[in-house]
């Protein structure tokens, strides 16, 4: 059986998973004093493509997680998934948060089966789904234990699998692998890379690590500094599967690197002129990089 | 004694071969230290209580207590007294009470509280009024109010671990993560699967540490307030009163060895019912144990 039949023969193909995001704002706070996080922003992630948002933290772009998964609303504009207005949480877009949101008193498999449990699914079809994934994670023998007793990597698998076993049309990924030491991110990011080419879904992965960004996407959304608004959309057209340690040998690659890079550079800048304490840490970063090669 | 060796590299939980400690007894290193700080009290209430034998002149304080060997045989003589247990027993089941019925209304006022703001902006600031009032200072009051002597008490203890179970659900469910929620929700979870699974094991640790300690105070309470009520409904004294009351009528009898045993009894029944509430919660709670 075939990687993509196997999904296939447990999940039904998960529908386009189009996001519109159309001429959004969000501000806090009481009006003559509020502050805006994201203005008129607007940018498409086409159904089925690996979408990455990238720019320096503190931009609002968990703001625009919260905005698209339907926590939180717009103060103007609209959201649209598959054509349909987001008013409110639902299963169609799942995230996956920074650092864990697993449900600390419950076992692996109890967390991933959480979903289906909530919405009253046969459990005999769920448990068949949620061994399947399991075996997809590698966490078969870990799925009595409970997230306090795995690693940091078998966490963010089990919030994978948490996710995936809802058969989401979007998933949102809010810098999922954050917090990892370098050597488990690239193995997270290699497996993840992996999980999506199995099966097409629409992904939307937001980042502040410029080849965590390249590695991952087909589209690549750059953030402009708060108020946040997308600056500038690249199309990363590098062949699939890709390899992370040898992904910069190319020289495309490495060209959508610079771009990316003196973009955010700018927009770093901006913010440090502003007065923003996070741009700081990026434009010491950005220096060191520079200077390295 | 002669594998000790091997023992101590086998994990150092077994005795490390000191001379004249038994190893393999299943006493671990704590337990040794907790039973060697025990004896060093006994041995210092015992020189300290014959002072006057051997330094000539009573030592303040420690020197007018009885001394333990008098303390021992009091009790050996009280083990075979009926009025002794039903003390033990009367004083247990008013904690119980107390502390069912504290925890049974303290959890769902707690989680009111940490869930409407409606209700927590109206009741939260009389329950801070009320908050600050110690328990023994509702004896008066609450003999007055209630029927029977035995309610005023119940009501005093069950003031004593309300307040405490209570703060704790409060802070419990308001430092769960909101993302868990906001996971759930997306996952098409409804109000009542959230609070079946995340609200409520969310809180179930704070709650025990509430528990732990309240039933402490539930403790410091009765005693106080079998003292001042003059022990209940239990018509003879020496039976009905309870722990608290059974120190004070030894005392009022001079029965000064009977007072030591009283207080060593709510001692080791506070220990022995703090000790069940861990065990309860850690039983409840098998996530908070790393393996």
């Amino acid at each position: 059986m075939t990687v993509a039949t196997e999904w296939n023969a447990n999940f039904l193909p998960p529908s386009r998973g189009e996001v519109v995001v159309r001429n959004v704002s969000k501000s806090y706070g009481p009006q003559l004093f509020a502050t805006e996080v994201v203005r008129d922003c607007s940018f498409v992630a086409p159904p089925e493509k690996f979408t990455v948002i990238v720019g320096p933290s503190g931009v609002g772009k968990s703001t625009l997680v919260r905005l698209i998964a339907g926590f939180e609303m717009p103060t103007q504009g609209e959201i649209l998934i598959d054509g349909r207005p987001v008013t409110r949480p639902g299963r169609d877009v799942l995230v996956v948060f920074q650092e864990t949101a697993l449900f600390p008193w419950m076992t692996t498999e109890q967390n991933i089966l959480f979903g289906p449990m909530a919405r009253g699914d046969p459990p005999g079809a769920s448990k068949k789904l949620a061994d399947f994934l399991l075996d997809k994670v590698g966490l078969r023998t870990f799925r009595k234990h409970y997230p306090s007793q795995l690693s940091g990597g078998m966490q963010r698998r089990v919030e994978l699998a948490r996710a995936l076993i809802n058969n989401p049309r979007v998933m949102l990924l809010d810098e999922p692998f954050r917090g990892l030491d370098a050597m488990t991110k690239r193995l997270m990011l290699d497996y993840y890379a992996r999980l999506s080419e199995e099966q097409p879904r629409s992904n939307l992965f937001v980042t502040t690590d410029t080849d965590e960004a390249i590695f991952l996407a087909d589209r690549l959304l750059v953030m402009s500094h708060i108020p946040t608004c997308v600056r500038a959309e690249i199309e990363v057209d590098l062949p699939r599967p890709r390899n992370f340690s040898t992904l910069f040998h190319d020289n495309r690659a490495n060209a959508i690197k610079m771009q990316v890079l003196s973009m955010l550079h700018e927009e770093a800048m901006k913010s440090f002129i502003g007065g923003q304490k996070a741009a700081s840490d990026f434009l010491e970063a950005y220096r060191h990089r520079t200077a390295a090669g | 004694m002669t594998n000790a060796p091997v023992a101590e590299t086998s994990g150092g939980l077994t005795s490390n071969g000191r001379a004249g400690w038994p190893s393999g007894l299943g006493f671990d290193r704590s337990a040794r230290r907790a039973a060697v700080a025990i004896l060093m009290a006994l041995i210092f209430w015992h020189l300290g209580s014959t002072s006057r034998q051997w330094l000539g002149t009573s030592l303040p304080l420690i020197g007018s207590v009885p001394a333990p060997d008098a303390v021992v045989r009091a009790w050996i003589h009280l083990l075979s007294d009926p009025g002794y247990w039903q003390s033990w027993l009367w004083s247990t089941v008013r904690v119980a009470l107390g502390f069912a019925a504290a925890t049974t209304a303290g959890m769902p006022f707690g989680l009111a509280l940490a869930a409407n703001a409606r209700f927590r902006s109206t009741v939260f600031p009389v329950f801070e009024l009320l908050r600050p009032i110690p328990p023994l200072a509702w004896v008066p009051a609450s003999i007055i109010f209630w029927p029977t002597q035995e309610l005023s008490i119940a009501f005093v203890i069950f003031l004593g671990g309300f307040y405490t179970i209570v703060l704790n659900v409060v802070g419990g469910a308001e430092a769960i993560d909101t993302r868990l929620i906001q996971a759930a929700r997306s996952m098409g979870a409804s109000h009542w699967i959230i609070f079946r699974r995340l609200i409520l094991p969310g809180v179930l640790p704070s709650i025990g540490v509430g528990m732990e300690v309240a039933i402490g105070i539930t403790w410091e309470v009765v005693v106080a307030a079998e003292m001042i009520s003059g022990g209940g409904s239990g018509g003879e004294a020496s039976s009905g009163g309870g722990l608290g009351f059974f120190i004070w009528n030894s005392y009022v009898g001079g029965a000064y060895p009977d007072i030591i045993v009283g207080m060593i009894s709510i001692g080791i029944a506070g220990y022995l019912s703090s000790a069940m509430t861990r065990r309860a919660v850690a039983y409840l709670t098998p996530w908070k144990k790393r393996v």
